[in-house]
């Protein structure tokens, strides 16, 4: 049993870590979420050439890590700096489908991702379908040697800027089989494709993409028609452990925030942190944050594991750090009082990212009964 | 990273369970999972089949007889104990009194006490908290004056655990009433059987005899049995309170009675189908579950850093809320479980030999009363309340 970091990985930390504190100040991350496209280009090539776009992917597609573990501590810092650049959206869910199931022809696009000149999302929620995997309306229609997709995809992160989208639809079956999914690979210029981007509330960026009759041919297809759920349910397993893990960072840096002021703002002429209600709730939070590091720990070690197994852990981290995020996000802004209620200050945008993290890929509900079910099969 | 036991942990893990399948008697370990009151006699047996292996004290030095474990030995050790039903050592001599001695006594003291731990010949108890110092250890009255070669002690002790069993207590008196209270406390060895030593039984709230009342009137104790300085008593005190800690979480006991819950839920039935399928109730069971998920990763973290020679700090004290507070948790969804069936209070039927048949479901007998005892968890071992207080004292630095 060995819980620390293995050589390589703690200088991959240590490379991102301090990048992201000498390079990334909150100043600059405000001016690129008010700017177009909602991040910085120039900021995205930087991680690229450090590797962390990298790190998230497999050696077999040309990229240096691709472990659980890889995604955990990548994903850390993302959270520790408030990072906005679209590495859930782009290299770990966008490029995860193609490295799982794409050809070897999809697959020679990575390099450009690892490279950080092209930008992915997964289109895969719906309107009506919340956090379902499998409840997909969105229709693929034969038509001659090629497809033709219908439908409404919502919430889609980074999808007003991606350079191609993948595209989640129906082939067959009823909207919530899991039988009858296909994977596509879209040009977002294509005729029929509407995108209207918008801002999200924690800072990043999301879009509606509406399919009006898009026609494409076999090469579109990722992976065999029909068969894609299993593929999709990996990829977001993935991207659940990097939103835990990122969810994490976010929380240690409010802790030590928190920390820092109960030391320092003086009232009734003594330091917050001397007054025992305060001191208790600071305990409390530490404490589940303990309870989130080791939860994405056991679920890093688990992104391998037979299917109930890897499933029912990937839920319980969710569920916990859905919990533990909300606490921490509402209990820092308590502990700090007035002065978190700012736009000025950095605590709250890190409390609006973390209860962020909860909406994103299935909330703490949907992972407890996700749990529950797996836990009959596992 | 890695997660697994080495495979000569493996190894031990098999030697362990091969050796509680041999010495651990089945009418044992049938007495403790029904929730049966053990008898002194029940518990010296036990302690008796693990000394003959050179087990019993797990967090000794070899050189003292304890098995020379690592942290993550003894994890795996108390684990399979708990999961095979075996009583819980009673930690009094051997895991709270014999580190303080190892530490702080006197060669004598630890050539004469030590062995009689080991053998069972001494069954130790333990004089810590007063009626007027509870939280606020360093409140205790309990006075120790200096009488020649011996001193001599008055007070009142309170929530000594099986203090009806034992014939030596170790315990905190006051030997400096001028100094602040921290400054003035020592270690002193009573024999129980000593003149105007009294032990009088407190019933908890669920009608059991575990803990008592010691009164001393003019004991009379020999100086040679002061551990350590005089005076210099609440360090040896506060020693135990960073040593030896890894087990404190309750992980095993708290995985037990997780997998007893799912058994329960299963067989009680709600609308014509098992509890443990109605989603309320499986979303209650389902949260405990993923907190206890990650509390046992979190106490294997402290356990590997213990092993890889950190000394757990706060660590301890988040490990001991977030464990009892589990426990708690569990306890509480278990009374829950049996429904109308926790009302019936039979404290007839925890004991041996009982053969009425149970009102209602076997299981349902005690697990109301485990509830409220159990509550006791969050009190002990400084409560709760004072570890957050330890942590955050460490944390915020004031």
């Amino acid at each position: 049993m060995d819980f620390s970091l293995s050589e390589e990985r703690r200088i991959l930390r240590d490379t991102a870590a301090r990048f992201i504190r000498d390079s990334y100040p909150i100043r600059l991350r405000h001016a690129s979420t008010a700017s177009e496209p909602g991040f910085s280009r120039a900021m995205w090539s930087q991680f690229a050439e450090l590797g962390l776009i990298g790190a998230l992917l497999p050696a077999s597609v040309g990229g240096y890590g691709g472990a659980g573990e890889d995604l955990t501590v990548v994903m850390e810092e993302i959270g520790r700096g408030l990072v906005v650049e679209p590495f859930l959206a782009t290299a770990v869910l966008g490029a995860g489908l193609i490295a799982e199931a794409g050809s070897d022809a999809q697959k020679t696009m990575l390099a450009e991702v690892i490279a950080g000149t092209q930008l992915l999302t997964f289109a895969h929620g719906e309107p009506e379908g919340r956090y379902s995997l499998a409840e997909i309306c969105t229709a693929a229609v034969r038509s001659g040697k090629g497809w033709t997709l219908t439908g409404r995809k919502a919430v889609v992160a980074n999808g007003d800027s991606a350079d191609m989208l993948i595209v989640s639809a129906r082939v067959s079956g009823a909207p919530t089989d899991e039988n009858g999914l296909a994977l596509f690979l879209l040009d977002p210029s294509l005729p029929g494709i509407a995108r209207r981007g918008y801002a999200s509330v924690d800072g990043g960026r999301a879009a509606e993409i509406e399919l009006d009759g898009v026609t494409v041919g076999d090469a579109a297809l990722i992976g065999p028609p029909g068969g894609a759920c299993p593929v999709i349910e990996r990829t977001i397993g993935r991207g659940v452990l990097a939103l835990c893990a990122e969810a994490l960072g976010a929380m240690e840096t409010c802790r030590d925030m928190t920390i820092d002021y109960l030391r320092t703002r003086t009232q009734f002429g003594a330091p917050l942190g001397t007054f025992q209600a305060l001191q208790h709730r600071m305990v409390d939070l530490c404490l589940e944050i303990e309870q989130a590091r080791s939860i994405v720990i056991l679920a890093a070690g688990k992104l391998e594991a037979p299917r109930a197994e890897r499933e029912r852990t990937l839920s319980a981290a969710k569920n916990l750090v859905g919990r533990v995020g909300r606490l921490v996000a509402e209990e820092t802004i308590q502990l700090h009082g007035g002065i978190a209620m700012t736009w000025e200050y950095a605590l709250p945008h890190y409390a609006k990212r973390l209860t962020m993290i909860d909406h994103q890929l299935g909330d703490a509900d949907h992972h407890l009964e996700r749990f529950i079910a797996f836990s009959s099969t596992a | 990273m890695d997660m697994n036991f080495t495979a000569a942990e493996i190894a031990f893990r098999d030697e362990v369970r091969a050796f509680l399948k041999n010495a651990l008697p089945n009418w044992l370990s049938a007495k403790v999972k029904s929730g049966k009151r053990l008898k002194k006699q029940d518990r010296e047996t036990w302690h008796a089949a693990l000394n003959d292996r050179g087990w019993l004290a797990s967090a000794w030095p070899v050189e003292h007889g304890g098995p020379g474990w690592t942290p993550v030995q003894k994890h795996i050790f108390e684990g399979e104990c708990v999961a095979a039903g075996a009583p819980g050592i009673v930690p009094f001599g051997l895991a709270m009194f014999a580190p303080v001695l190892i530490k702080f006594g006197s060669d004598r003291q630890k050539a004469y006490y030590l062995p009689r731990i080991l053998s069972g010949e001494d069954w130790w108890c333990q004089g810590y908290s007063e009626p007027g110092a509870g939280s606020d250890l360093a409140s205790l009255k309990t006075r120790a004056i200096r009488d020649g070669d011996h001193y001599v002690v008055n007070g009142q002790k309170t929530w000594t655990t099986l203090g009806h069993y034992a014939n030596r207590m170790f315990c905190l008196v006051k030997t400096d009433t001028r100094v602040k209270p921290q400054d003035g406390i020592s270690f002193l060895l009573v024999d129980m059987e000593s003149p105007g030593v009294t032990v009088r039984p407190i019933v908890t709230l669920d009608g059991e005899h575990e803990v008592n009342e010691v009164f001393l009137d003019n004991v009379r104790v020999p100086v040679r049995n002061l551990v350590g300085e005089e005076n210099k008593g609440w360090t040896y005190a506060k020693y135990l309170l960073t040593h030896e800690r890894t087990g404190i979480a309750g992980v095993a006991f708290a995985k037990q009675g997780m997998a007893h819950l799912k058994r329960v839920a299963q067989d009680q039935k709600k609308d014509g189908r098992p509890l443990a399928h109605d989603p309320l109730f499986a979303a209650r069971m389902a949260q405990v579950e993923i907190d206890l998920m990650a509390m046992e990763t979190f106490n294997l973290r402290v356990v590997s850093a213990a092993a890889a020679g950190g000394a757990p700090g706060v660590e301890s004290s988040l490990l001991k809320i977030k464990g009892t507070v589990i426990r708690q948790e569990i306890t509480d969804l278990l009374r829950r479980a049996v429904g109308p069936y926790a009302l019936p209070f039979t404290p007839e039927a925890f004991e041996e030999g009982y053969n009425q048949a149970p009102i209602g479901p076997d299981y349902a007998g005690p697990v109301a009363s485990a509830y409220f005892n159990m509550r006791k968890l969050s009190i002990y071992g400084g409560s709760n309340e004072i570890q957050k207080n330890i942590v955050a004292k460490q944390m915020l630095r004031l």
